[in-house]
């Protein structure tokens, strides 16, 4: 076959790996050949045919934006997720502030704060934070019936800046309760509720904010229901968003 | 936010372009969106780890498509694709001269890029990487060899199998196709249309 050689060497050819000398040479025996065009012709149609299908998969922009906040932010991180990283070391202050303050034993209402916490933080480092992911109040709320033992009803966040993300199950103390997380340019709060009587810790006082932890947070009791705000947002934030339940 | 050092500036300056291309190749080694989002984000922070091992000047497109496979070929889903792979004893034989079949023709002027994507989806991980480096990102056959840390002769005859085997893929689709077509063309001669 006097062709052999020269389709052995089609696909350098079109991929643009022969040499100026070796690429006029064939130029010259495809013009005069006509079942090596014919093949070339082919495989070029193939080659754009797979250049426009193997552009086949986007990223989101949510992803993109982790990405780009993982090694703008924290270049020098060592874990996977440089994000996870983050978020776990603002726990590790968390609770080396918890442990600092009240060196010589914490009592059960700083345990209570430090699981909040916790709890917190392991929602913002899961891959799934919210079971029910929704920014609809009227679907997060009943998504939790039959789930916890106890009712509560989520506030109205128009004009508020807050939004809702979605909500999951929570245990504090062996308690079930119900987490919601809210955001507010881009910091994620955390909000719980318990039923105040089945916490095994009585936690004194109607409300208390707290502004010595790396997180803000704020606890009340209403309505036989505990709830604690936390979150990396500033106190006024976390103010706001108690007051918003506060209000139901 | 404050920024660490001017490195990792230069190093969002250059990686970050690459971007979406990354995130591509990545969905297509690993066949699922959640694998391969975890695989970019793996790829960027050890790049951004090992970039002051890295030669300015030098190709960074390889260097960083590099540890996005190496990356890949660790996890549990690159294990699983590479372990199905049979060793090729004639990977390094000379190229061989593909046989003139041409259903592309045919198959490009009425079909879609979803058999094409199909096709590509069913090449074993090698020869699937080899020629989406090549058709998709158009790198050369020297920064593919670079890529992939195998000997360019290795990635001239991985393209041409895969190559191969995507016609033989696409020809195998399309056949049932054009028997239908002669069918329904038989019919209708049946019925004097």
């Amino acid at each position: 076959m006097v062709c052999e050689s020269w389709k052995a060497q089609l696909d350098k050819y079109l991929d643009g790996e022969l040499s100026p000398d070796e690429v006029r040479a064939f130029d010259a025996h495809v013009r005069s050949c006509s079942a090596c065009s014919t093949d070339a012709l082919s495989r070029v149609q193939v080659k754009r045919a797979i250049h426009v299908a193997g552009k086949r998969f986007t990223p989101s922009a949510e992803f993109r934006r982790r990405v780009h906040g993982s090694i703008t932010a924290k270049p020098k991180r060592t874990l996977r997720l440089g994000w996870m990283f983050a978020v776990a070391s603002m726990a590790v202050l968390a609770i080396a502030a918890f442990l600092f303050t009240y060196v010589g034993g914490r009592s059960g209402r700083e345990q209570v704060y430090s699981e909040i916490a916790d709890l917190h933080v392991a929602t913002l480092a899961s891959s799934a934070p919210v079971d029910v992911v929704s920014t609809d109040r009227h679907t997060v709320k009943p998504w939790f019936q039959g789930k916890i033992p106890f009712s509560f009803d989520l506030p109205e966040l128009q004009n508020s800046g807050f939004v809702l993300l979605g909500g999951r199950m929570a245990y504090v103390e062996q308690t079930p309760g119900a987490q919601l997380i809210y955001d507010i340019r881009k910091h994620h709060i955390s909000v719980f509720v318990f039923q105040e009587r089945s916490l095994p810790t009585r936690l004194q006082g109607n409300s208390r904010s707290s502004k010595e932890l790396s997180f803000n947070l704020e606890t009340w009791s209403q309505s036989g229901l505990r709830y604690f705000v936390i979150g990396d947002a500033n106190a006024a934030d976390i103010d706001s968003l108690a007051k918003l339940f506060k209000a139901e | 936010m404050v920024r660490a050092d001017p490195q990792s500036d230069s190093f969002e300056e250059l990686a970050m372009p690459l971007f979406d291309q990354l995130y591509n190749f990545a969905h297509w080694l690993t066949q699922n969106r959640e694998e391969a989002e975890d695989l970019v984000q793996e790829t960027y922070i050890k790049a951004l780890r090992g970039f002051s091992s890295f030669q300015m000047g030098t190709n960074f497109r390889a260097w960083i498509y590099r540890i996005l496979r190496n990356t890949f070929l660790t996890s549990r889903t690159g294990l699983r694709a590479t372990s199905t792979v049979p060793l090729d004893q004639e990977e390094d034989a000379p190229e061989l001269a593909v046989e003139n079949e041409t259903p592309e023709t045919i198959l490009l002027t009425r079909s879609s890029s979803q058999l094409i994507q199909n096709a590509i989806d069913g090449l074993p991980v090698h020869y699937r990487e080899a020629l989406l480096l090549c058709e998709v990102e158009e790198m050369s056959y020297q920064e593919i060899a670079e890529t992939l840390s195998i000997p360019v002769g290795t990635v001239m005859s991985r393209l041409s199998r895969a190559r191969r085997s995507l016609r033989q893929q696409l020809g195998r689709t399309l056949k049932p196709q054009e028997e239908t077509s002669a069918a329904e063309a038989e019919r209708g001669r049946d019925y004097g249309l």
